[in-house]
């Protein structure tokens, strides 16, 4: 079974964000970046996976040299070997193309990606990837366990779940509960640093959208506060104030 | 060139969010000069007089594809039913709801269209300098203005986008024939398990979410009552659903559901960062809690401090009282 766990390099979900150069770059200033919490789960299932079936755990992420030390630390909570495609990631276009030609060339059985990075938020990427890859993808993912080359997937929907049976090979995007995030122990930070991390050149510089610039929401005005026995003037303020009751 | 408009069902009626896609295609359109809408509906659950009342939204044209094997989202199938219709329709751009649903569909029809996909889209695109859009990041802690650069192009938008249009007239609904080989089924559902007669909570107007403030599953009662009266979806925080309170269906935040309700009211929630990224962009928000420095009172409109047992209830009768 070969794995392969496709990581964004993010920043911290207690960041504030904020831009420069006239709101067309990000601040990184004083941002601590960490693997994206549903790759993490991805990640997570994939070590699981591995250590109730053997076979191997490549990460990939496509990114600049600053995503290593993120790659590292996936390499300590139990992937075997790590790529990163040095390249910046324009769009979710771009990405997919990087990793579709990742999964080809490495004939992987299994692709976990997140449900959606929590930076770009597209939810776009596996589905692109199966997509050109003419392979199945199935997102979000709750729980995934595989017998021989089916793979028993439970896929949340709006107002519930729904259960699928697939075969491989096959792409999903996950999420919780599909297992609980992994901390590195001291030995998995110790062989972390041993183990292959592969810097490999884009197969392609195709985009199909530019980025123009950002914008912070406008801050809230401020909170109207009402006493325990006011009730019924917050109803009022709902009513003509905010006009939706 | 016609704008093509996928419309999703739920428990066999037109989600709201689809009607506000066509009213977002309408919108659109105004602003193009163009003049044909079509919405396309998979299935054969939805009655066609409520396909036809899709015109009231904007829709010029209704196509549906009875198929019965897509009564159930299949990603792949929808993917190839949508992408013929682009072809055959001649539209260039398509416009669908942001959903659980809709963008793994519109990331494989982007593939096959060679077209430029955007989702999270908050407004309407900008067309002075080229076809621009604003799309939420940063789990709504942020915005970008994305420019699209291929010429077809697939729009997911966000709720609460565009006002809802209600003031067109219900128009003819076509067959349209898909071609489907039994490769794009190549899924097996099994078994789907899901909530009845709820307000879904993506699609809700309204949602009254509750966190560990109300100490156990026993209590949630007082929340479906006022849900009830406010005609609200539940929602919760993470600690919530993962002691197994609530379903994690209704878990709202930064790993959860991301809502963007007019009205969303946090009960018992501190308003921890992760949580508050997944409802900034409600258009009001009201926080009940006893602590006047829970951090939820800074992103709040309205606020009341004190102990949710004894200001739920009240706050339930108080909107049946003015409902009178
Ligand atoms: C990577 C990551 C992702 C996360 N994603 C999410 C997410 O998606 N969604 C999410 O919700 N959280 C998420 N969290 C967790 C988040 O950080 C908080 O721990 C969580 O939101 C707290 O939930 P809570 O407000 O219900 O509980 P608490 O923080 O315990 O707050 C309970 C609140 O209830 C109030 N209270 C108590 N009793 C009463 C009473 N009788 N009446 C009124 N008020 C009362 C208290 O004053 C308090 O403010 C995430 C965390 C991490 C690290
Ligand atoms: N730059 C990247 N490198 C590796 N994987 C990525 C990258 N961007 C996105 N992904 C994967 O695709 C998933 C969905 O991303 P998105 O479509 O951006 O929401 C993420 O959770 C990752 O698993």
């Amino acid at each position: 079974m070969k794995i392969l766990v496709c990581i964004t390099h993010v920043p911290d979900t207690t960041s504030k964000i904020s831009f420069t150069d006239n709101n067309t770059k990000f601040n990184s200033n004083g941002v601590q970046y960490i693997i994206g919490p549903y790759d993490d789960y991805a990640l997570a299932r994939a070590v699981e996976l591995k250590e109730q079936s053997g076979g191997s755990v490549t990460l990939l992420n496509v990114g600049g040299s600053e995503t290593e030390p993120t790659l590292r630390k996936g390499l300590a909570i139990g992937a075997d070997e790590a790529i990163r495609v040095n390249a910046e990631p324009t769009d979710a276009f771009f990405v997919a193309k990087q990793i579709a030609a990742v999964v080809k060339e490495g004939s992987y059985d299994l692709v976990l990606m997140g449900r959606e990075s929590i930076d770009y938020n597209g939810g776009q990427v596996h589905g692109m990837v199966g997509e050109l890859l003419n392979m199945p993808s199935v997102s979000p993912v709750m729980q995934l366990d595989l017998e021989g080359d089916t793979a028993k997937v439970a896929r949340e929907i709006e107002g519930g779940k729904e259960y699928l049976e697939l075969k491989l090979p096959l792409i999903a995007g996950c999420q919780e509960p599909i297992a609980e995030w992994k901390i590195p122990n001291m030995r998995g930070i110790m062989t972390a640093r041993q183990k292959p991390l592969k810097v490999q050149e884009a197969v392609s510089d195709e985009t199909m959208t530019s980025t123009l610039r950002y914008e912070l929401p406008p801050p809230k005005s401020g909170v109207t506060l009402f006493q325990p026995d006011q009730i019924k003037e917050l109803v009022d303020a709902l009513k003509n104030e905010a006009k939706i009751l | 060139m016609p704008i093509l408009v996928f419309i999703e069902s739920a428990e066999g009626a037109v989600k709201k969010s689809s009607a506000e896609a066509v009213s977002y295609a309408s919108a659109m359109a105004a602003q193009m000069g163009e003049k044909e809408i079509i919405a396309i509906a998979l299935g054969n659950e939805v009655p066609e007089e409520s396909l036809a009342n899709l015109g009231k939204h904007g829709a010029t044209k209704v196509l549906q594809v009875s198929d019965e094997r897509l009564n159930q989202g299949v990603i792949q199938a929808c993917a190839a039913v949508l992408h013929q219709a682009m072809e055959k329709t001649g539209s260039d751009i398509l416009v669908l709801a942001k959903s659980s649903l809709g963008d793994p569909v519109a990331a494989r029809v982007a593939i096959k269209q060679q077209a430029a996909l955007a989702s999270n889209i908050v407004a309407l695109p900008n067309l002075d300098e080229g076809f621009v859009v604003k799309r939420s990041i940063y789990t709504g802690k942020a915005f970008t203005y994305v420019k699209l650069n291929a010429n077809k192009k697939i729009l997911a938008v966000k709720k609460n986008a565009v006002d809802l249009k209600e003031d067109g007239n219900p128009v003819t609904v076509e067959t349209f024939e898909a071609v489907l080989s039994d490769a794009d089924f190549n899924v097996k559902i099994t078994k789907v398990e899901k909530a009845e007669g709820e307000v879904l909570l993506p699609e809700a107007d309204i949602v009254v979410s509750g966190g560990r403030g109300m100490k156990g599953p026993e209590n949630w009662g007082m929340l479906e009552d006022l849900a009830k009266v406010l005609g609200a979806a539940t929602g919760c925080s993470k600690p919530v659903s993962d002691m197994g309170w609530r379903p994690h269906h209704e878990h709202v935040g930064q790993t959860g559901i991301k809502v963007s309700p007019t009205l969303y009211i946090a009960v018992g929630i501190s308003g921890a960062i992760q949580h508050l990224a997944g409802v900034n962009s409600s258009k009001y928000i009201v926080v009940i809690n006893q602590d006047p420095e829970a951090p939820f009172f800074k992103a709040a409109d309205y606020g009341v401090v004190g102990n949710a047992f004894d200001i739920v209830p009240k706050l339930t009768e108080a909107i049946k009282a003015s409902k009178n």
